[in-house]
């Protein structure tokens, strides 16, 4: 028993109040799906059965489409910028209000921990529709010729591990550019973005501007297989954002994909050392590791291999796993039974091929689906690991001894999303940041995100930035 | 001429790592002229001068991308400078396998060699106009910059052999990018007469590759390639940009697709440029 | 050798040679001032972002029912219960004694504080009101708080101290000599204060608010310790800033690293600006989620403080009875 127990603090759930059932959010109204079928949403902290929820069929897409299509057309394209502006601020001020309700919201039907929601997915969904609302009156000072146009409509589909913040990276510029939208929330997070859905009713944004469609991966499938949307956004697996881009291939369909990552986090003997153990924990176990641009490869220095993984190790043990809602909890549940089954194969192909295997000791709950943080050490970079994304919880450290070899190791990867780098030399850093093939270098700091700022991957990890000036080209005509 | 001597006729090769191999398969193909007449045997590439060039095109791209951007505008400049001296020889070349008159084959020229001078000039300029300092909430200075994407396959345009593959070339290599040019079926020598000029124009061996040769043989090769990291579908029939873009998905390629009108017919602009490279953003904590 | 021994072992490059014993090693480090700097300068560098967030985060540890129960007493028995004005008289350092003593007259079961904390002038009152009850007397000392004068009135200052009876000396170090990197100057007068002071414990200011960075927090707190201090303390409360979670993060992970490569618990004292029970349990969590559990008694944290144990009492009051105590329910000295 530790000395200093720290008692539950769960965040109260009352201030959601859950609908058993939720229908398709099409031309302004919640209607139900044409074929009448639905699917349920549950907590994975739990397996508690949250809602019913709709499974929007290839009908319902052309009903949404429709009502895009013709809001595009006769109200939110003709409409002054600074009118959607209008709309959108109005959208970021209900999100704030409602802000509480959404980060619980989040955690449950996520799984992560209320911390995070409420102080990361929450706050910068809002920032996001901030940003992009002053936008939509200035584009022709954005940098892609005089009067840019939209592109018309965009079929959006984002994954489960940051269900609201991704609705809103796709949203906000879409809606600040003119364009409207389709959205597909992924089939175990649907519940925010139909919370958005009623938060774009209570901003009176006009019908057909934005349409939720909730569903499993036929209904992302149905979507993009229309072949006549102006735009399709995707966020989520190398698998699927190939398969669409071969689906849209000889259309004349704008695509961008922000897919997985293998990023390393790269830690120089000079680093600011209690600093970088922290940038490692955040980079790995952040949101269980639900993060495409997770710093799951360690890439550290050999002669402070052995100290950094003590002091790595020593930290692991503080970290707080269980109730999401817990506001004392650092790591949640695995969003889903499947997710958790890819972490297990994985972690067990990395004891099967020699790496060795540490956790702190921490308790699982009964129910739910968890995996503790988990550190494999002596991984060679041929291994499954090393090069492939597990999304979750699991570290793996390799070593370098020079600049060049953590350059070298640090792309030898066929993603290219992010990439950490820790030391106290500056001219070593810039360096670095300039050979590392990754869309975003942290350097001394990791996990950061900014509506200013742009993020977007090399390689597999997907084309086109979102966030900042350059998020908007992607639903531009320029 | 002088009567009766034989003229001594040029070999038409490829162009590969700053040499001109001919195919490492030995064939070549017959070149004609407009109205059909016989102008030369030009090389038929083969799957492995695909991947040849590629690997070529990979090992100089690193050096290319790190050369400074200033550097770069200054071997830009000198190929437009190159091409200017030679414009004559070009024209001719250009008139007889487009079938231009001379007049207008001089016009072609000389916007070659201005479109050239226009990317030279962005050399050092793009990162400004493209990267920007974002102001994040937080202690952080954050920075995005354009840096090249890697190695480009480039789909030069059919018929305009020489304007159309500069407008293509140019602002792929002028952010760092290092590229493998499929020349124009039916007119490559413009093209191959151009790697003449690359080769005399201080360019790295590897930053342009051209090949000569059958776009059905050679383009899924190098749309499939997993070490081409884009693809511009410039020159291809939108009847087959389908299967090639298709195959570019499979390391998620970045794909310009062949454009009805293309924009470099009229005046450049940025956005071919753009369009082959990545955006990089920099965080880093603001501390004393 | 554990991990803050393998962190020395890269950071004094090859000072401490592997397999020789980790205090050796350290008594290498101050045997001349070019050893000391070396040693100092080697030390990781402190990122202040990274460090105000990872302080931030733990602030955000929601300390609930049983858990705050155990927080609140727990802090109580830490409290250096402190009045350090010009002003101080034998009656004000008398009622403190009486409130340090039985914090809360209504509730028997409230701890007494650690210590009173006053001007050696009126160690004597203090020593007198305590006698041989368990809070012990603590003086500052050493030309407290600016320690602008020679090292012999320093001196002179801390034996009035202990002659009056002093259980616990809080000096302050030459934050002068440090910024103008003199450590071996601060080393040295911080161990000829701890040879006076004999038995009695030796808390050492660092004026974390004059020493303005976080990297020379830690150089500071390392030259602290390995002068000898049983405790570092952060201010003097007279320097604002006085007392930060983020100084609070870098001493504890400095005295973590110092017992993990010699072995010897380094207390701290976080003095300055803590008003509140929240503020105060903050500091707990820090102590037991950077330094450890180990930290978790008075004989290794203090909380100079005295307003804090006011409210510490109210929240304790509110603990109990569930209704939120007045403002004149407490005695006020």
């Amino acid at each position: 028993m530790a000395r200093f127990e720290y008692a539950p603090a769960p965040e109260s759930r009352a201030v959601v109040s859950l609908r058993s059932s939720y229908g398709l959010y099409v031309d302004g109204e919640f209607v139900e799906p044409l074929e009448g079928k639905s699917f349920k949403t549950i907590n994975p902290a739990s397996e508690e059965v949250l809602a019913e929820v709709a499974l929007a069929g290839a009908g319902d897409v052309e009903r949404a489409v429709a009502a895009a299509r013709r809001a595009q057309r006769e109200v939110w394209g003709p409409m002054p910028g600074a009118e959607r502006a209008k709309y959108l601020f109005r959208v970021a001020r209900i999100i704030q209000e409602r802000a509480r309700e959404l980060a619980v919201l989040e955690s449950l039907d996520n799984g992560k921990p209320i911390r995070e929601s409420r102080d990361v997915d929450v706050p910068l969904a809002a920032a996001h529709f901030f940003y992009y609302a002053g936008w939509a009156d200035k584009l022709d000072y954005a940098g892609f010729g005089p009067s840019p146009r939209p592109l018309g409509i965009a079929g959006q589909i984002i994954p489960w591990n940051f269900p609201l913040l991704m609705a809103a990276w796709k949203l906000a510029p879409a809606l600040a550019t003119g364009n409207t939208c389709i959205l597909k929330p992924a089939e175990t997070t649907p519940l925010s973005a139909l919370v958005l859905a009623e938060i774009f009713q209570q901003a009176e944004l006009p019908p057909g501007v934005i349409n939720v469609l909730t569903g499993d991966g036929s209904t992302g499938a149905a979507l993009v297989a229309r072949r006549d949307l102006d735009k399709v956004a995707f966020t989520g697996s190398t698998e699927v954002g190939k398969a669409i881009q071969r689906e849209l291939a000889g259309t004349r369909t704008r695509v961008s994909l922000e897919l997985g990552g293998k990023a390393a986090n790269i830690v120089f003997e000079d680093a600011p050392f209690s600093q970088a153990i922290e940038g490692i924990v955040n980079g790995i176990f952040f949101n269980q590791g639900h993060v495409c641009c997770a710093g799951s490869r360690l890439l550290v220095q050999e002669s402070v291999a052995e100290a950094v993984l003590e002091a790595l190790k020593r930290r692991l043990g503080t970290l707080r796993l269980g109730d999401p809602l817990d506001k004392n909890t650092d790591i949640g549940a695995i969003n889903s039974e499947r997710q958790l089954d890819k972490i297990v194969e994985l972690a067990a192909s990395g004891e099967r091929e020699g790496a060795e295997r540490w956790s702190p000791s921490c308790s699982i709950p009964e129910r739910g689906y968890w995996f503790p943080p988990t550190i494999f050490t002596g991984v060679a970079p041929s291994q499954r690991i090393a090069r492939e994304e597990i999304f979750g919880p699991v570290l793996s450290v390799l070593t370098f001894r020079t600049p060049d070899e953590a350059v070298q190791k640090a792309n030898n990867t066929t993603y290219g999303l992010s990439a950490g780098v820790w030391t106290e030399k500056g001219s070593r850093i810039l360096w670095m940041a300039d050979r590392l093939r990754a869309g975003v270098v942290w350097a001394n700091t990791f996990n950061r995100f900014d509506p200013t700022s742009p993020f977007g991957g090399y390689g597999e990890s997907g084309f086109g930035r979102e966030g900042g000036r350059h998020g908007l080209e992607e639903y531009l005509d320029a | 001429m002088l009567e009766g001597r034989l003229a001594v006729n040029k070999t038409y090769k490829l162009y590969i790592a700053g040499a001109f191999p001919r195919s490492e398969s030995g064939r070549s193909y017959p070149v004609r002229t407009a109205d059909g007449t016989h102008l030369a045997n030009a090389a038929l590439a083969s799957r492995k001068d695909v991947r040849e060039a590629v690997a070529a095109a990979r090992a100089a791209q690193p050096k290319w991308a790190r050369a400074t951007a200033y550097n770069r505008g200054q071997i830009l400049y000198r190929i437009a400078e190159m091409l200017e001296e030679r414009s004559a020889q070009f024209a001719e070349q250009v008139a007889r396998c487009e079938g231009l008159a001379g007049t207008e084959a001089v016009l072609v020229v000389s916007a070659s060699v201005d479109r050239l001078v226009y990317y030279a000039g962005w050399s050092d300029k793009v990162a400004q106009v493209a990267g920007a300092a974002n102001p994040v909430a937080g202690p952080y200075f954050n920075f995005s910059l354009p840096g090249p994407t890697g190695v480009i396959g480039i789909i030069a345009p059919p018929d305009s052999s020489l304007l159309g593959l500069v407008s293509v070339l140019a602002p792929v290599i002028v952010t760092g990018n290092t590229a493998v040019v499929l020349a124009s079926e039916e007119r490559p020598l413009p093209a191959v007469t151009f790697a003449e000029v690359l080769a005399t124009s201080d360019v790295p061996g590897g930053v342009v590759n051209l090949l000569t040769g059958r776009l059905a043989e050679l383009a899924p090769v190098l749309a499939a390639h997993r070490d081409v990291d884009g693809l511009d579908l410039c020159g291809v029939a939108e009847q087959d940009a389908a299967a090639l873009e298709r195959a570019a998905a499979d390391n998620v390629k970045r794909v310009l697709r062949a454009e009805r009108s293309p924009e470099w017919e009229h005046r450049p602009s940025p956005r071919r440029m753009l369009h082959f490279v990545e955006i990089k953003t920099v965080w880093h904590p603001i501390g004393a | 050798m554990g991990t803050a021994g393998d962190q020395l072992r890269v950071v004094t490059s090859g000072e401490a040679a592997p397999g020789q014993a980790p205090s050796a090693a350290l008594a290498e480090v101050t045997s001349s001032e070019m050893t000391l700097r070396r040693f100092l300068a080697g030390l990781p560098g402190v990122d202040q972002v990274g460090a105000e967030q990872r302080a931030a985060a733990l602030a955000t540890r929601s300390i609930k029912a049983r858990a705050k129960t155990w927080a609140i007493d727990t802090a109580i028995s830490m409290v250096d219960l402190t009045t350090l004005e010009g002003a101080d008289t034998p009656g004000k350092v008398h009622a403190l004694c009486m409130k340090a003593v039985r914090p809360d007259p209504e509730d028997a079961r409230v701890p007494p504080v650690a210590a009173v904390c006053v001007y050696p002038d009126l160690v004597g009152v203090a020593k007198a009101a305590l006698g041989s009850l368990p809070v012990k007397v603590a003086s500052v000392a050493t030309a407290f708080p600016s320690g602008r004068a020679s090292r012999a009135v320093k001196l002179a200052d801390v034996r009035d101290a202990l002659e009056a009876g002093a259980d616990e000396v809080d000096m302050v170090i030459d934050r002068g000599a440090f910024l103008a990197g003199h450590y071996g100057q601060v080393l040295e007068e911080v161990q000829a204060v701890k040879a006076a002071c004999g038995a009695a414990h030796l808390k050492v200011i660092l004026e974390t608010g004059e020493l303005a960075t976080y990297d020379n927090v830690r150089r500071a707190s390392w030259t602290a310790m390995l002068a000898g201090a049983d405790f570092i303390k952060t201010s003097t409360g007279k320097v604002v800033p006085a007392s930060t979670l983020p100084v609070g993060l870098v001493m504890l992970e400095a005295v973590r690293d110092f017992a993990a490569t010699t072995g010897r618990l380094v207390g701290v004292k976080f003095a300055g600006g803590i008003r509140t029970t929240k503020d105060a349990i903050r500091y707990l969590v820090l102590a037991n989620e950077v330094a450890g559990e180990a930290w978790l008694e008075p004989d290794l944290l203090r909380l100079g403080a005295s307003s804090l144990l006011n409210d510490l009492l109210m929240q304790r009051r509110k603990q109990q009875s569930g209704a939120y105590a007045g403002s004149q329910d407490l005695s006020v000295e």
